[in-house]
């Protein structure tokens, strides 16, 4: 047992840490710093720059242009980014579509969509739920029929996030009605620019376009669209979400919003002193604090078992109910950090290249929305009810 | 001891309610939201003819009721349909104010209050004061006959609509003192006022107010305001937990039925036990929620240290339950329940904010503590 970092492991994270002074824009991590939403663009500037060191794909092997890191070296690197104010690297195509393509897709399949996702020619999104397809995604309707050399898709998919930036999605479409609900299901890659596409934003609780509806009528998509085998779906959607899951547990960004939250209790005054010499304030910050040290390491603990490029198991379930919990009490604490400013409703405050003045304090702004926003955490890439059911039964065999 | 309406609550209660029923489909709260009062001038006028203003003062005043319950009953229904109305600010607080403060002639916009032709607002907190009932820094002076405010007012709710501003000033003594504290009566059109007027989460309006030597007219004894501030303040907290109380009762419904409604793995949500022992914790947590605003309404008129206890008893409870039942409701909705389309969205940011006015959960623990445990 040793909690420190090699020697090696340490001159990594110096390497990662000068990047980030030297290359993050400062107005982005601003906007970030700030909670405040980046555009497609802001996006799209930083997976340039980042993909230009060759840092963008962490999580992927080298022969397919990935970093080729190991669990540790990704921890470093996740970790980094946060304590730099970097924004969230886009996940949809880098740590959800590109490890299937690189375990399931075709030569072909490789060749073309993976140095296009690090390029940022295409923007994917994942067509996963649907509106009776939720916990339950087995239950996907939306059908793909086999017409020639095409697939004629018909059907919706909800929730899908970033929908509207995107060129691409990937989708879980009912191939088969035969036998189990799994067992008829592909994975098929549908360029959003065919005819016979809509996509319909939804507004969520905070106003934010954040997530869409996006609507099928006889689309026609190729049939060298499909990944892997006909029906094989399944197999090929649960990797991916083992994927989704890693960094599940979020301890940079977990770590960024308690300073966050630390500064703006020394901001705010209460009594006529500053929130934080509050015992009753500091406390419920200390017992944040205090599991935000045990997830960390429980963290390491999960992703050193997992080797490089690969995923965590069922373990990952604990990460994600302890990460978004803990990261859920960080956003609730700031909202009573910032006392009556919780109230005012800033949207436009929010929007990238605003002007507006924020009332109150500037750090005020975000807070209550992303509270709302990030009510999401427990909901989505499997709701904290069904990974608790993951943990007891593949875990605890009960 | 009994638990039921007299009779004349219960026509009260019954004709609120169809009122409400009527009059606020989540299409008409839609418009409100884009109106420039941040409320309907139809539905208050509506609530001001069936007498509801009224019924939050007593007879000495010009209403007809009056009592803790009368308001716990006015605002449980108001909540129940995510009511976004400045009954509060108008009412409680600004009305409450000049009833209890006021000379003969500035009685008479409690009339107003109650016929419906008036609003207000009551400006007192602070950009730094958060929820410290005595922490005051705006100032007053003499001048001529009357007096001139200086100094900043934080989130004054309903000021964008209100005709008169209720404005508390320093007239002596430092920052956090009880003791010269005093109110007046500001015009809304008074020269050296300006406000910067916004939306609130979860409906209504508010402003950010600075004053520089802003004429204004003294009510009650200058310098002696606290005390009535405390009593309309307490009664203010009685009214917005019975609000909140009237929300959670509303987020109840919709949830259960949600969950008898939502299939998922063939079978309603519902039969999950999970969901079923969460669902069970919210519903008990929400009879504990309504027994705190009954303790409150009965005492609401006791003595002050009497009263203050339930104030912050009722106001701690309220707001930890707030919580719970938001976080848990809209985790049981799934992502439906993240949508701003949906009801549940605006009974949630509402509910949420009761949390935010008046003091906290914690502030009002450690003024429990104060007052009742140490
Ligand atoms: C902001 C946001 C972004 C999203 N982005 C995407 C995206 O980009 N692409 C995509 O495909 N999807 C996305 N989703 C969808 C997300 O994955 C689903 O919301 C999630 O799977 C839950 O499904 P549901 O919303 O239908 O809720 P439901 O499945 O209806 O669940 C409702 C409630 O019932 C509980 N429940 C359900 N089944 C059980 C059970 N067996 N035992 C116990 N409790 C149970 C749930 O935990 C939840 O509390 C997003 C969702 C949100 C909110
Ligand atoms: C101090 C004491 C005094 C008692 N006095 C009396 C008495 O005077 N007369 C009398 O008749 N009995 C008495 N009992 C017995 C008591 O009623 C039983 O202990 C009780 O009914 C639980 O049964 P069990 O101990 O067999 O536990 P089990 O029923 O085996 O339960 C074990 C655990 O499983 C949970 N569980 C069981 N079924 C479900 C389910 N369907 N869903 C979710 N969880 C479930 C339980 O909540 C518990 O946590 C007493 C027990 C104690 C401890």
């Amino acid at each position: 047992m040793d909690l420190k970092y090699t020697q090696e492991q340490l001159a990594f994270k110096d390497e990662i840490a000068t990047f980030m002074k030297e290359k993050l824009p400062k107005p982005i991590s601003d906007r970030i710093r700030q909670g405040q939403e980046l555009g497609k663009a802001g996006y799209e500037q930083w997976h340039a720059i980042l993909n230009e060191a060759g840092y963008l794909a962490a999580n992927w092997p080298k022969e397919f242009g990935g970093a080729g890191w190991d669990a540790v070296q990704r921890h470093i690197f996740e970790d980094e980014m946060s304590k730099a104010h970097a924004p969230r690297i886009v996940p949809f195509g880098l740590s959800m579509l590109g490890p299937v393509l690189q375990a399931f897709g075709s030569k072909e399949q490789q060749d073309y969509y993976l140095p296009r996702i690090l390029s940022g020619e295409d923007w994917w999104c994942q067509g996963y739920s649907e509106p009776g397809a939720g916990s339950d995604l087995a239950a996907v309707r939306t059908s793909a029929v086999r017409e020639g050399d095409h697939y004629i898709v018909n059907g919706q998919k909800t929730w899908t996030t970033l929908g509207q930036f995107a060129n691409k999605i990937f989708c879980l479409v009912r191939t088969s009605k035969e036998g189990k609900l799994q067992e008829g299901i592909s994975f098929l890659l549908v360029d959003m620019e065919t005819p016979g596409i809509e996509v319909r934003p939804i507004v969520l609780i905070d106003g934010t376009p954040e997530v869409n509806e996006v609507f099928f009528d006889n689309v026609k998509v190729p049939a060298e669209n499909l990944v892997g085998e006909e029906n094989k779906g399944w197999t090929y959607a649960k990797y991916l979400l083992t994927h989704e899951r890693t960094n599940i547990a979020g301890v940079g960004a977990s770590t960024a919003a308690l300073e966050n939250l630390k500064r703006i209790a020394r901001l705010e005054q209460d009594g006529g002193k500053p929130l934080i010499e509050n015992p009753h304030f500091a406390a419920r910050i200390a017992r944040v604090e205090i599991e935000l040290m045990a997830m960390s390491t429980t963290n390491l603990r999960v992703v050193s078992q997992a080797a490089a490029g690969q995923a965590p198991g069922a373990e990952s379930s604990m990460l994600k109910i302890k990460g978004t919990v803990v990261r859920q009490e960080l956003n609730a604490l700031t909202r009573m950090a910032i006392g009556p400013y919780a109230m005012p409703f800033a949207s436009e405050a929010m929007e990238e290249g605003s002007n507006a003045e924020p009332v109150g304090p500037d750090y005020a702004a975000p807070v209550t929305g992303q509270y709302f926003n990030n009510r999401k955490l427990s909901i989505f890439g499997g709701s904290n009810e069904i990974q608790r059911s993951i943990i007891s039964k593949a875990i605890l065999q009960l | 001891m009994n638990f039921d309406l007299t009779d004349e609550r219960q026509m009260l209660q019954d004709g609120l309610r169809r009122l409400l029923a009527d009059s606020y489909t989540p299409d008409a709260r839609k418009a409100i939201e884009a109106g420039d009062n941040g409320f309907s001038p139809d539905i208050w006028n509506s609530l001001a003819e069936m007498g509801v203003i009224g019924a939050l003062f007593g007879e000495d005043d010009g209403g007809f009721a009056g009592a803790g319950f009368d308001v716990a009953l006015v605002f449980e229904e108001l909540g129940r349909v995510g009511a976004v109305d400045p009954l509060i600010d108008t009412a409680v607080l600004g009305g409450g104010l000049v009833a209890a403060l006021g000379d003969a002639q500035q009685k008479e916009l409690v009339e107003g209050v109650i016929g419906g032709g008036v609003q207000l607002a009551f400006a007192h907190v602070e950009p730094t004061s958060r929820y410290d009932l005595s922490r005051v820094d705006a100032t007053a002076e003499k001048a001529g006959e009357g007096y001139e405010i200086t100094g900043r007012k934080a989130v004054v709710v309903n000021a964008p609509a209100a005709n008169h501003l209720l404005v508390t000033a320093r007239t002596s003594g430092k920052a956090s003192a009880e003791n010269g504290i005093s109110l007046f009566l500001v015009a809304a059109d008074a020269a050296g006022l300006r406000l910067r007027n916004y939306p609130l989460v979860g409906g209504g309006q508010a402003s950010e107010v600075v004053l520089d030597k802003v004429p204004a007219t003294l009510v009650g004894p200058e310098g002696g305001a606290y005390e009535a501030i405390a009593a309309v303040n307490a009664r203010a907290v009685l009214a917005i937990s019975a609000e909140a109380l009237g929300l959670m009762e509303a987020i109840k419904e919709l949830t259960i039925d949600y969950l008898k409604t939502r299939k998922q793995f063939g079978v309603p949500i519902g039969k999950f036990q999970v969901l079923q022992h969460r669902m069970s914790d919210v519903a008990l947590e929400v009879e504990q929620a309504r027994s705190a605003v009954i303790n409150l309404a009965g005492h609401v008129d006791a003595a002050p240290e009497v009263r203050d206890v339930h104030v912050s008893a009722t106001k701690n409870l309220i707001g930890t339950v707030a919580r719970q039942v938001v976080e848990e409701s809209i985790q049981m909705h799934g992502g439906i329940g993240m949508t701003n389309e949906y009801e549940l969205g605006h009974l949630a940011k509402r509910l949420t904010m009761v949390d935010h006015r008046f003091g906290d959960a914690d502030h009002h623990l450690e003024r429990f503590i104060a007052l009742a445990v140490a």
